[in-house]
């Protein structure tokens, strides 16, 4: 009786699924996730800062606020799935040829699995829409999202998704079925725990979230340009936006039915996916894959976005080839739709159906070529300053070709068959992952750093983190695709043959390097930081920028622009630094400017939607129930909230205009060889 | 089929080439030469299209696809996993491979004996495969020869594979499984007629692959060594196929490790109620 009752208050928990974990390494994990929360509660409390912390940011409807937080999500998660890399190449290094295991084998599918699906959904999804959240409305001359409060609503889903993940540290088990879950395996049979279930609700409540936030973005896309920037004006960096809203529009929906699909299995003995009574895994398999191929020109496209900011601006040059970008971009998204086959040429179907995906794939590769050929031809005839980004990008090049060379590798069934889930898979995507999307993101953060805060990262351990990240990208991959052609397997945790040994000890270094390379990240916020008042950028042109965004002060403006701009062609500001006086007095025409007001509803449906889904992790079904009503009890109640907007006078708007566009006047225009001194206030010398 | 795959990839690599190599030449030149401190007299801020760079840049990939394209539709009939390796040779030696967690189970139709972790084959023979799995999807690999095909329940896949020369090749499981994954390995021994008829002999005398000892078998487990079984029931295989067709049947005669599990599980919960 006392069972029953504790099953009705605590579904399957028990208390040994608390804190304490079978080896030393997982419950320091444990501990540090719970030492961690409880340090970030204890520093709150201790400043006095959770009114502020409630006011100005939780309750934000600011499409810049809101990108801030995504990106902080992305790097709390960026940690832990970097440290969980260099754990397993560890393992597998102090392992090799017969040693010592550091975790065992079933901690070690934990590792991949969170490693995973932390990199895809909790670090690369986050760090893309933060990105776009905060870059986007400023580069199109808006002043928000089409829809800011949906906006919040994915934020907090997304966050609800991630701690999901990061309770999974300290209550429970994490699933071991890999970032793509894939059934049959996955099913009760033979994952009777907690584990798929974290993954299965983790997944979902991110997925919705960032379905909405393409809606959003496509949205804000086609509605609400400022007056001129057509769509053949948008910077590049919106056009591939754009594309990666359309695709997470398409792309995501058969993912949250995968997954749908998969809890109906393991929740209501649903037969979709399991062995016998009419299940099929290989459903999941095309499901998965179609959301899973599009996935990854979502995660690549925005950054070739960056890409092509950060190399026009640091060529001093405009963009080689804008339309052929946004045809190459065009061409990459509708492509991605049609070669989600590859992830499985090895499932039987017949050698027409394999060559017709591997031809689809290879095509893809041709408008990728002239991307890259675009950018190098962007350099040509410029002048080139190596700044961090720079930097980043010319890594990304070097490296992001060899990855497609083993990409159209891979896209070959002959070869396919031999490689596939061997290390040399491993190599080829990480190739992509990290000097495309992540070395990109990475750009980006530093290039629009500055106008988020209002001053520049020191550019010294800016150029230290880029040699620790290539170093250990090189270090920690070249290796791997050697270790693949000579038949070594994924996501295995102990090989035996002695000829692997010495590439595994390189890839260690190498994912050693890659968290130096992070821990640079950490001390370069740090430093500048402390050094803010020497790298201050109020002015808000830091780099000779191209587009809107530098047109503004730096932060900008909650409004962010005090009259929306009138654009004539692609690089707007230029133009206007060349041909006009882009900060004389305007002292008519401000009008009074209406934000959205702070509301508390999105984080509460955040924290509704968590309780939800660690209900259903757990079988509370109490819980779980008041999660799932709180949730739309929360979204009705929005409904009847009239007053949902504030006013700005024009009074307000003039002034803070006004002292800024005299700040400007006065300040120094700089040229691009003091760029990284403390001269640079924000204001460039017209150049050429 | 591993030579084809080699050359293959060789050439792909070549056509590649004609792409990489001018960027690993040209970018570097142009790092140099267009570095701001060097403030070269050519700076054209606003150049940004030239026709027949257009046309270069698009249209060599499109003849390197195009080119590519050919080849892959080729060689993937050619070396197509369910196509014979010598269709006008001597009969493939057929194989069929079940998945088990974590251990690979071979039985010989023709011969009626039966190995685990263990496979040999006569050299220069095609080997015409069967797979299924009894238990999570597969991937049964020989690194050495090639091909690899997922073995799921309740179905059947096909691959041919054939070893030139007599030797020891390691084959293993490519999709993870659980813990013991990375231990699911197994030898092929590629073998002279003689020594294969000799290994056909031996094995004939160990004991049958009954319903108990397969029962046993598909336990999730690891075998310390390589097994035989003397005898096979001739439709051992079929029926571990028809176990996920439903319920009744020639399965019922083999436990459904599905149903077990799921009995498991829900005898868990009732405990924790």
């Amino acid at each position: 009786m006392i069972g029953g009752l504790a099953y009705w208050i605590f579904g399957t928990l028990q208390w040994d699924d608390l804190l304490i974990k079978s080896n030393a390494i997982a419950t320091g994990a444990s501990l540090m996730v719970v030492a961690g929360a409880l340090a970030i509660v204890a520093l709150l409390t201790w400043t006095r800062r959770w009114g502020w912390l409630w006011r100005e940011w939780l309750t934000s409807l600011d499409h810049k606020r809101i990108g801030i937080m995504y990106l902080a999500i992305s790097f709390v998660m960026l940690a832990r799935a970097i440290a969980e890399a260099v754990l397993m190449r560890s393992q597998q290094a102090v392992a090799a040829g017969g040693g010592q295991n550091l975790v065992d084998a079933h901690h070690f599918g934990e590792l991949f699995s969170t490693h995973g699906t932390i990199m895809i959904f909790f670090v690369a999804m986050p760090f893309l829409s933060g990105l776009i959240n905060y870059v986007m409305p400023l580069q199109i001359g808006a002043r928000d999202l089409a829809f800011p409060f949906l906006n919040a609503v994915a934020l907090w889903l997304t966050w609800a998704g991630a701690v999901l993940v990061m309770v999974s540290l300290t209550v429970g088990e994490f699933a071991t079925g890999g970032w793509s879950a894939y059934p049959p395996f996955t099913e009760l049979a033979f994952s009777p725990g907690e584990g798929v279930d974290y993954w299965i609700w983790a997944v979902t409540l991110t997925g919705i979230g960032t379905t909405l936030t393409g809606i959003n973005f496509a949205v804000t896309l086609y509605k609400k340009r400022c007056p001129g920037m057509h769509l053949m004006r948008m910077p590049l960096f919106c056009w591939t936006a754009l594309c990666t809203s359309i695709l997470i529009v398409f792309a995501l929906p058969p993912l949250t039915v995968a997954t749908a699909l998969l809890a109906l299995d393991r929740y209501l003995g649903f037969h979709f996916f399991t062995n016998g009574l009419g299940g099929n895994m290989m459903n999941y398999a095309n499901l998965f894959w179609l959301f899973g191929h599009p996935e990854v020109y979502i995660l690549i496209l925005p950054a070739f976005g960056i890409w092509s900011e950060v190399i026009s601006t640091f060529s001093g040059k405009r963009l080689y080839g804008y339309r052929s970008l946004v045809w190459a971009t065009m061409c990459i998204a509708v492509l991605s739709f049609t070669v989600w086959l590859h992830h499985f040429f090895t499932m039987g179907q017949s050698a027409n159906i394999n060559a017709a995906f591997g031809i689809a794939t290879m095509l893809i590769g041709i408008p990728t070529g002239v991307k890259v050929y675009d950018w190098i031809l962007t350099m040509f005839r410029g002048r080139i300053r190596f700044s961090a980004p720079m930097l980043f990008a010319i890594t990304f090049l070097f490296a992001f070709v060899i990855g497609g060379m083993s990409g159209i590798l891979l896209a070959n069934p002959p070869v396919d068959f031999a490689v596939h889930n061997s290390l040399f898979l491993v190599a080829h995507f990480h190739n992509m992952l990290i000097p495309g999307t992540l070395f990109g993101f990475i750009a980006g953060y530093m290039f629009w750093f500055p106008k988020a805060f209002g001053f520049r990262l020191d550019e010294r351990w800016g150029r230290i983190a880029w040699g620790l990240w290539t170093a250990g990208f090189f270090a920690a991959f070249a290796p791997l695709y050697s270790l693949g052609l000579m038949g070594a397997m994924r996501r295995t945790a102990q090989t035996f043959d002695p000829d692997y040994v010495p590439f595994l000890y390189v890839a260690w270094a190498g994912a050693g390097l890659l968290f130096a390379g992070f821990a640079a990240l950490v001390v370069q916020l740090v430093v500048s930081i402390r050094r803010r008042e020497r790298l201050a950028v109020p002015i808000g042109d830091p780099w000779d920028g191209r587009a809107l965004e530098w047109f503004t002060s730096s932060p900008p403006p909650e409004w962010n622009f005090a009259r929306l701009p009138q654009v004539e062609c692609t690089d707007a500001f230029t133009r206007e630094k060349r041909e006009g006086q882009p900060y004389a007095r305007k002292d008519d025409g401000y009008e009074d400017i209406e934000l959205p007001r702070n509301t508390g509803l999105p984080v509460s449906i955040g924290i509704a939607g968590l309780a939800c889904a660690f209900g259903l992790v757990w079988h509370i079904w109490w819980l779980a129930l008041a999660g799932f009503v709180l949730i739309w009890a929360f979204a009705i109640a929005r409904s009847f909230e009239s007053d949902t907007m504030r006013t700005i006078s024009a009074d307000t708007v003039r002034e803070q205009n006004e002292a800024w566009l005299s700040r400007a006047r006065m300040a120094r225009p700089v040229p691009r060889e003091a760029e990284f001194t403390a001269d640079n206030m924000g204001r460039a010398e017209a150049s050429a | 089929m591993a030579q084809v795959q080699h050359d293959h990839l060789l050439v792909v690599v070549a056509a590649m080439a004609i792409v990489l190599v001018p960027i690993f030449v040209v970018l570097p030149w142009i790092l140099w030469r267009y570095r701001l401190s060097r403030k070269s007299g050519d700076y054209r801020p606003d150049w940004d299209f030239d026709k027949r760079i257009e046309w270069a840049i698009w249209g060599v990939p499109v003849l390197i696809v195009a080119g590519l394209a050919v080849l892959l539709w080729t060689n993937a009939h050619r070396i197509d996993p369910y196509r014979p390796l010598a269709p006008d040779g001597p009969a493939p030696v057929r194989v069929q491979a079940v998945g088990l967690d974590w251990k690979w189970l071979f039985i010989y139709p023709d011969e009626g004996v039966a190995s685990v972790d263990e496979l040999v084959v006569p050299a220069g023979r095609d080997i015409a495969f069967e797979l299924t799995a009894d238990g999570p999807m597969m991937s049964m690999l020989v690194p050495q020869l090639g091909g690899q095909i997922y073995a799921m329940a309740g179905m059947r896949t096909r691959l041919h594979l054939q070893a030139d020369r007599p030797g020891a090749y390691r084959g293993l499981n490519t999709q993870y499984n659980g813990r013991n994954f990375a231990r699911q390995e197994f030898t092929l021994r590629a073998v002279s007629p003689q020594g294969y008829d000799r290994w056909l002999r031996e094995a004939r005398k160990a004991p049958p692959l009954d319903a108990p000892r397969y029962a046993r078998l598909a336990r999730p487990s690891l075998v310390a060594r390589p097994l035989t079984f003397g005898a096979t029931a001739p439709d051992l295989f079929a029926r571990i196929m028809a176990k996920y067709e439903g319920a009744g049947g020639p399965a019922a005669a083999l436990p459904d490790r599905e149903a077990a599990h799921g009995h498991e599980r829900r005898a868990a919960m009732a405990s924790a109620q």
